[in-house]
């Protein structure tokens, strides 16, 4: 249960529940229930490993009283982003934090804005002037290199400033959230079926992860469970969605060093993948399959042979990727050492997903929690320990193999299922609870909150990769500006997830 | 070195014709028709106010539909008789704003003679548009062979191409790309939210769809756009381009 606490008691809490790291910091967000005569509420969830749950407490602030508290990021790390984000959304003021810069809103919004208070309307179009100044570093012969937000492929949005000392990079700040769209606030009001297509749209590549966190934090919250057939369908279009991206990212991993056999065989392979989506959801990215109370489709006989063969065809091909990389002696000299984040960095930031696999961390939502039919799987996380981008490469192509053999289970579990049932009838009630999944960029996390007509009062996304992105900026330091494309795509973050 | 060019030896061609037609599950256009009071329904459960109605018409707008499906769903749920809305399996095709007119599969015939440097702009987008421009290189579509090329700088642009809702946050960036291309200048909307503007809603955080700032030439459908609508739209901003440099 989530104890309440007092704003001054918030460092104490933090380094209780943190345990010396054990626990990691799964999200840490605010919510306005002034309505409620509560307040602003800040909500810390740690991860409970041990018990496959998560546990947290809630900081209570008085929204006449002082709205500063003690910054936890000196004894939890990862807090670094959250506390940003809470300050810019809801003006609570972390003292003591290293880094006071704003993280969502840029220049044109007015210091004095606060969006996720409940005073300020959805479409409020208030301009203004803030300051965000890049960080570089100073001194003789260093200069600077600033990239994007446009850049120069086809990528999503982000301002890079290297601060280089010759080729080495010294220093990385990342300037992000440039398509902040406003979906959590967007949501608000909406009862979580309206919702839905939103929260399918926060990121392309990662709507199963993100629509299932999501209707598991709603069905928790209104007490329904999910029939066998839709759990099991869940979990197979995870499994797709992890191939599909994976695939994808050993296809574009090689695009960093321009080898370009490897790069148009991972394109072929990822086009059959997003084909066998469109022929299972009726869209290329698997929206429109997992809604509030199951599936709105069902995956037939006929479509699990179809999956069954695209597997095998896929599986083959990622085998000769894997060759074709071990074998080739100077690629293999580009991607080893390169943009190593250590175990302990790992640890510290409470990273997630491939990124914290590669550094020997193994956190995976699969094992760590229980949902989905993943306890039927007989499931590991698979590890490296090098932390550079040859190890997230082969951990990519590690938890493929593994991915192929659940589809292989998953089929026969589907074929087995006796219940047709594919979804239940969902009555919104009130109440708040959270969901997780593991995307194929790692541990997706959601809280939402439903008022008394079951209409959207909080959704908080904390995605995959708004844990890994602070890793990048340590991972870059040291190597030189023309391996960063690759250390970047070692990672493979989104960048709409964080904004949304 | 040669167990790699083996390699590459043991597949065969992969480009493909471009093609249309979609899977069976495919959600494209919307056919087919309802009586009013069920029309009524499918405009309700629209998300993002595509679906318009007036009687036993209704009309689609496509630079907004997000192809959730909820209209045909409704449809199927509330009809008791014959008359159902479904979906076309294929793409729904990209509209020209010069004409007014739909892109027809015509322009995929003429191969020769047609060139277009395109600079991709994500004004604030999922990124499944990006994935799918992205797609267009691979060796199955091969975008290359119709002569369009992405480039790294608007300056080197004819076209550029937007996916994603405006964000306040990226409102700067596209009015400056915009005007750092070199004349004549085309702008594609390319999908729902750049080129509707109503995915998310209207929020603090949004400016809207591409047009609210920059002219617009071209818009392609789709929540998504697959790699086959765009190349389309592409070829038709190509022959445009063509036009406006006589």
């Amino acid at each position: 249960m989530m104890t309440t606490i007092m704003p001054e008691a918030i460092l104490m809490a933090a380094e209780k529940m943190s345990d010396g790291g054990k626990h990691p910091l799964t999200a840490m967000f605010g919510r306005d229930e002034t309505a409620t005569g509560v307040g602003y509420v800040i909500y810390c969830y740690f991860e409970i490993p041990e018990e496959k749950t998560v546990d947290g407490f809630k900081v209570v602030f008085n929204p006449n009283g002082s709205l500063e508290y003690d910054s936890i990021t000196h004894v939890v790390p990862a807090a670094a982003w959250y506390e940003r984000e809470i300050k810019d959304m809801f003006g609570l003021v972390p003292k003591g934090h290293p880094d006071l810069r704003p993280l969502v809103l840029h220049e044109t919004f007015p210091e004095d804005f606060f969006p996720l208070r409940k005073n300020v309307k959805v479409n409020a179009k208030v301009r203004g002037e803030r300051q965000f100044k890049v960080r570089t570093a100073k001194g003789e012969g260093l200069f600077e290199v600033p990239v994007g937000p446009i850049h120069a492929g086809i990528i999503e949005p982000g301002h890079f400033r290297f601060s280089q000392a010759g080729e080495a990079m010294l220093q990385l700040d990342a300037k992000l959230f440039y398509t902040h769209r406003g979906i959590e606030k967007a949501v608000e009001g909406k009862i979580p079926y309206e919702a839905l297509p939103i929260v399918e749209r926060i990121c392309g590549a990662c709507s199963i992860a993100n629509t299932w966190s999501f209707c598991q934090a709603v069905e928790k919250t209104v007490a329904v469970k999910v029939p066998r057939r839709a759990e099991i369908i869940r979990t197979l279009l995870m499994e797709l969605e992890r191939i599909t991206n994976h695939v994808g990212d050993i296809g574009n991993i090689p695009a960093g060093v321009g080898f370009n056999p490897a790069i148009s065989l991972g394109g072929r392979l990822k086009e059959k993948l997003m084909r066998l989506n469109e022929t299972v959801a009726g869209n290329r990215f698997l929206r429109g399959m997992i809604i509030p109370g199951g599936v709105a489709k069902d995956i037939t006989f006929e479509l699990c042979e179809n999956i069954h063969q695209v597997m095998d065809e896929v599986a083959d091909g990622v085998e000769d990727m894997a060759t074709m990389f071990r074998e080739q002696e100077n690629f293999q000299n580009r991607v080893q050492t390169t943009g190593i984040v250590r175990n302990q960095t790992a640890i510290d930031l409470a990273m997630v997903g491939v990124g914290a696999r590669a550094s020997g961390y193994a956190h995976d939502s699969r094992s760590d929690f229980s949902y989905g039919v993943y306890d039927e799987l007989d499931f590991k996380p698979y590890t490296k320990s090098m932390g550079d981008v040859a190890a997230r490469l082969l951990v990519r192509i590690g938890e493929l193999s593994a991915s192929f053999e659940m589809m292989d289970k998953l089929i026969e579990l589907l074929n087995n299922c006796t219940e047709q049932e594919l979804s239940v009838e969902m009555e919104y009630t009130e109440g708040a609870d959270w969901g997780i999944s593991e995307s194929a960029r790692g541990s997706n996390f959601q809280y939402v909150a439903l008022d008394g007509d079951g209409r959207i009062d909080r959704l908080f996304v904390r995605s995959a990769s708004y844990a890994n992105w602070p890793a990048l900026p340590i991972a870059v330091q040291g190597d030189i500006i023309p391996d960063f494309p690759l250390i970047n795509k070692s990672f493979e973050l989104c960048y709409a997830c964080i904004d949304r | 070195m040669f167990k790699v060019l083996e390699r590459i030896f043991k597949d065969r061609l992969a480009t493909e014709n471009i093609s249309l037609s979609a899977s069976d599950r495919y959600r494209g256009p919307i056919e087919g028709s309802a009586n009013s009071d069920v029309l009524k329904e499918c405009a309700a459960v629209c998300p993002v106010k595509a679906f318009n109605v007036s009687g036993d018409k209704y009309t689609v707008d496509y630079k907004k539909c997000i192809f959730c499906g909820r209209c045909v769903e409704a449809c199927a749920n509330k009809a008791i008789d014959e008359a159902r809305l479904r979906h076309k399996h294929e793409d729904a095709l990209p509209v020209l704003i010069e004409s007014g007119q739909e892109v027809l599969q015509e322009v995929l015939k003429e191969k020769l003679g047609r060139s277009l440097h395109v600079r991709h702009l994500d004004a604030g987008s999922c990124n499944a548009c990006d994935f799918e421009m992205g797609a267009m290189s691979n060796p199955v579509y091969d975008l290359h062979r119709y002569g369009v090329h992405f480039v790294a700088s608007p300056r080197h642009a004819d076209m550029l191409m937007v996916t994603g809702v405006v964000t306040r946050n990226l409102e700067q960036a596209l009015k400056m790309s915009y005007e750092a291309l070199p004349e004549p200048k085309l702008v594609m909307a390319c999908g729902a939210c750049a080129a509707g503007g109503e995915t998310y809603g209207d929020t603090y955080a949004v400016v809207g769809a591409a047009d609210k700032l920059v002219p617009v030439d071209i818009y392609v459908p789709g929540c998504p756009p697959r790699p086959t609508a765009m190349i389309m739209a592409l070829l038709a901003a190509a022959d445009m381009l063509k036009d406006r440099m006589k």
